[in-house]
């Protein structure tokens, strides 16, 4: 997953000639711009393609739940008992009681509609996974460039911080916050708290993986030809930092956000099992895994099935788009 | 079950709370996660609602489910044969000073002899004590404060020696060294009245009989010494502690590995942690034992044998019974429901045991009596007995007592069983006398990795929810869930949990057992680790000092019913379940019953094999 340094272009003259190019569009010989050539390969790698166009679903999902679930199932936190076997606690029919009113069956005991808590519990499982990586990568970023690009102390600094981070036991640690925080607090109660801490802890603890990447790349970037030349015209730190290094850095973050994202969906999906995750009745994938698995995956594997491929799906379009990406941006790091 | 791994332990070990540092009334029951269900769910043959008969000694040759309850299934006087069990996971230990599983308690029996123990019929009257080593119960004198027990003539170790009330105290006083015998009970710990006595392998005295708790006047007779009063000791004389050991043959912690049997049969050979068979005690006479009658000549145990290959064996017939006795795994549960033919060999069983919810008054506006009623009221009672399994789960509990507890009044003061889904009108109406009359917000407590308590706490949430209470869930991690959370009082009342999900049951099928730790006040500390969460009534603390004084059992047995009367009336606890678990029973073996009082297992005293 090591990146290839960049081709040695300067973003700044990069945009001009594109702008110079742009309305030439009857030409033939067209210049293409770094991300027009990214662009023209991520289009020929279909796996990618079909990993992006599942990704797009699965946020239209999650963003029309409530239109998905009016449709097609019943509201998530309704119990149907009466289709319930009381003797054995789980659904009526075959496959837990799969029918065109229930798509995904039904939940054992309660009897809620599996369909509807999936869906729905897609909006966790990316809100928790977007913004928690988000927080990473900003923090990640920010640290990275800022240790590559003045190293000596500051680097020295930075880098064990990273250390300190990554030997931290992250589940554990989450494990016990997520367990002890209260009904309120700053300013925020119940699911929307939890879900902001679950952000955190799990963005906050995850940057120096990123961080760690984007250091290496701001170290070379340093060294590199349009960055002395700009010092040596008398820039300073922050403009060579935003305006020269950071455009030479979209590359490996675009890549490692949409590679971090499925991490940290997977990471929510533990909490969630474990118990910590957002609380009940709110759906969440890994609490539904969880239950299955601690007591329904003998009886009952379809109430498994649903969740678990939901994750799984997720993940995979996440993973499949990621590495696409990473080879459009980066054809050498192949 | 110990050799499960992972998640599935949850249920196992810890299926109830055990308080720490609150030795009484605990036993360990090794109880498989028991998930109610089946992938492909049959329609099921309407067997009748399980009914559990008073024992009358009725039997029957035909199978049919829940034929082993109450009577006796395939009843047979023919001995020989071998009789085969297999243990998921390990004993405990065979050793009776260090021993707390009820399937041991049960199994013990068979090789050696405690002062009392339960009689071994089926049914109620199963709940009866009666004397075994001793020839008649305790005699109690100084306020049931001193018991003296007298040794039947003629009982015989199996060298041929014969029994003395030395050897019971003997057998008493290590089962007192916690430090070698971590395992058993600390009854006799705790009620003994010790003087700093500890173990007899620390003993001055040349005989190691320097307990001075404990006197034998001669050699039948044996008198106990306690701190406090306590009218039911005939239960404690029931525990293996009291099974007599040898001095000169007790090796420590190496005894187990040879038990000297008391019992009808004795250790023929013992692999620890593989298995073991016992025979025929020549030295055992029926003479002197009355309760006995055993019919195989040969008993074998498996131990740590897999625990869905257990229930296989057991439905292919190649193995007898399971030792554990705590019912069959989920998968193997959902297959015998759903066959009607398998289900004829089923047996749900009662167990001492109540799921239910503890009702906090020390939160706002729970304070007040008629906003508790109103939670009594609007409960949906099917959907608590559906979260815990349904019907084979267990019975809807309408007050805290389960039937088979003597005592037990089966009385159903808020009308569950009239509207098992709750009655919203007459929650509202309660609601409306406590000043809330469009509802209130509170909370709910329930152990994270348990499935079932969460289901459970969803359920409450859901009905509550139609009478305008609102409920928020907060699930807490289980390991601490009573030293750190809902048994500390000042958590509780801080994080405003309302309701609280719980679960107790006792040692034995006895109405002190079952209630002085969810119902006495003074069991409550404020360190936390506490069971009982809510319950602090001053009349009920009064009525438990009486009935430690009251030796006569009736009257005993009716203050059990007036306790449970009084906290159900304060409505501080919210009953959900009376437990029950699935067991099966292979065509195999005769002489099959439940024992109530041994606390829902098949009567492995009576069992034969059917030739």
């Amino acid at each position: 997953m090591v990146m290839g340094p960049e081709p040695p272009t300067a973003t700044s003259t990069q945009v001009v000639d594109e702008a110079a190019l742009v309305p030439d569009t009857s030409v033939q010989i067209e210049g293409r711009s770094l991300g027009r050539i990214a662009w023209n390969r991520l289009k020929r790698d279909r796996v990618a393609i079909a990993g992006g166009i599942l990704i797009i679903v699965l946020v239209l999902v999650a963003l029309l739940a409530p239109v998905i679930v009016g449709l097609l199932g019943h509201p998530p936190d309704e119990f149907h008992q009466k289709l319930i076997n009381p003797d054995l606690q789980t659904p009526y029919g075959r496959f837990g009681g799969m029918s065109r009113t229930f798509l995904f069956g039904l939940e054992p005991v309660n009897g809620r509609d599996v369909f509807s808590r999936v869906i729905y519990g897609s909006r966790i499982s990316l809100l928790i996974a977007f913004f928690a990586t988000a927080l990473s990568m900003v923090l990640g970023t920010v640290m990275g460039v800022i240790a590559g690009y003045f190293g000596g102390w500051v680097d020295t600094v930075i880098s064990r911080l990273m250390d300190i981070f990554l030997a931290f036991p992250l589940l554990l640690f989450a494990f016990a916050l997520v367990g002890v925080i209260p009904d309120q607090a700053f300013g925020m109660t119940g699911d929307t708290l939890r879900i902001s801490v679950l952000v955190f802890v799990i963005g906050f603890f995850n940057w120096p993986y990123i961080g760690r990447i984007i250091r290496g790349q701001a170290l070379s970037l340093r060294e590199r030809e349009f960055v002395e030349a700009s010092r040596s015209l008398g820039a300073r730190a922050p403009y060579i930092i935003f305006r020269e290094m950071l455009p030479n850095l979209v590359a490996p973050i675009l890549v490692y956000f949409t590679l971090l994202i499925p991490t940290n969906i997977l990471f929510e999906a533990a909490l969630s099992f474990l118990g910590v995750g957002v609380r009940p009745p709110t759906p969440s994938w890994g609490a539904m895994l969880s239950d299955a698995a601690q007591q329904w995956y003998q009886v009952e594997p379809t109430y498994m099935l649903f969740p678990g491929l939901a994750i799984f799906v997720t993940v995979l379009a996440f993973n499949l788009f990621g590495d696409g990406l990473r080879d459009a941006l980066d054809p050498k790091g192949r | 079950m110990s050799e499960h791994t992972g998640y599935l332990t949850y249920h196992t070990e810890d299926w109830f709370h055990q308080p720490k540092g609150c030795p009484r009334m605990r036993r360990r029951t090794a109880v498989a996660a028991v998930a109610v269900g089946t992938a492909f769910a049959m329609i099921l043959t309407a067997c009748g609602k399980s009914t559990t008969t008073p024992g009358t000694g009725a039997s029957t040759a035909s199978a049919a489910f829940n034929a082993a309850i109450g009577k006796v299934y395939n009843p047979s006087t023919k001995t020989g044969g071998t009789l085969r069990f297999a243990n998921s996971g390990d004993w405990d230990s065979l050793d009776p000073a260090d021993t707390y599983y009820g399937y041991s308690w049960n199994f013990i029996r068979l090789y050696g002899r405690a002062l009392t123990m339960f009689k071994p019929v089926p049914g109620a009257a199963s709940n009866e004590i009666i004397p075994d080593l001793a020839e008649t119960l305790g005699v109690p004198s100084d306020n049931a404060k001193t018991w003296t027990y007298k040794i039947r003539k003629g009982v015989k170790f199996e060298d041929g020696t014969a029994v003395t009330s030395k050897d019971v105290k003997y057998a008493v006083e290590r089962s007192l060294d916690k430090d070698t015998f971590p395992n058993g009970p600390t009854y006799y710990n705790d009620f003994l009245d010790l003087q700093g006595y500890t173990s007899p392998y620390k003993d001055t005295d040349p005989n190691k009989l320097g307990l001075k708790a404990i006197e034998t006047p001669d050699d039948q007779t044996i008198v106990f010494h306690l701190k406090t009063s306590f009218a039911g000791f005939d239960y404690f004389a029931m525990l293996p502690a009291t099974i007599p050991v040898p001095a000169a043959k007790d090796t420590g912690t190496k005894y187990k590995e040879h038990v000297v049997s008391t019992g009808p049969y004795k250790f023929d050979t013992n692999n620890l942690g593989k298995n073991f068979t016992l025979v025929r005690n020549t030295a055992w006479d029926k003479a002197t034992d009355p309760n006995r009658n055993p019919l195989p000549d040969k008993i074998e145990v498996s131990l740590n044998v897999n625990a869905a290959d257990v229930d296989n064996r057991l439905l292919a017939g190649s193995l007898d019974v399971d030792a554990a006795g705590t019912g069959v795994q989920a998968a193997t549960q959902g297959k015998i429901l759903s066959s009607p033919d398998l289900k004829k060999h089923a047996d749900t069983a009662s167990l001492a045991r109540l799921w239910y919810t503890s009702i906090n008054p020390d939160v706002a506006p729970l304070d007040n009596i008629d906003c508790r009623k109103a939670i009594e009221l609007a409960v949906d009672h099917e959907g608590y007995q559906r979260a815990y399994g349904g019907t084979t789960g267990g019975d809807i509990a309408t007050s805290m007592l389960p039937p088979q507890i003597p005592g037990a009044t089966g009385a159903d003061p808020y009308k569950f069983k009239d509207k098992p889904n709750g009655d919203p009108d007459a929650a509202k109406a309660e609601l409306a006398k406590c000043g809330k009359p469009t509802g209130f917000t509170t909370n709910m407590s329930y152990r994270a990795e348990r499935p079932k308590e969460k289901a459970l706490a969803e359920s409450v949430q859901q009905s509550l929810s139609k009478v305008g209470i609102t409920v928020t869930l907060k699930p807490y991690p289980q390991g601490d869930y009573f030293k750190l959370y809902a048994g500390k009082p000042d958590f509780a009342k801080a994080n405003g949990l309302g309701l609280m999900a719980n679960g107790w049951g006792a040692d034995w099928p006895d109405g002190f057992g079952f209630l002085q730790q969810i119902a006495d006040s003074r069991v409550i500390r404020a360190s936390g680790g506490n069971t009982n969460l809510t319950v602090k009534v001053p009349e009920v603390d009064a009525m438990f000092d009486k009935a430690l004084l009251t030796t006569d059992k009736p009257a005993r047995e009716k203050i059990w019913g007036d306790i449970d009367a009084k906290v159900m009336d304060q409505a501080l606890v919210l009953p959900g379940v009376w437990a029950k678990v699935l067991l099966y029973r292979p065509d195999t073996i005769t002489n099959v019953f439940v024992n109530d009082g041994l606390g829902g297992y098949y009567d492995f005293l009576a069992m034969g094999v059917k030739q």
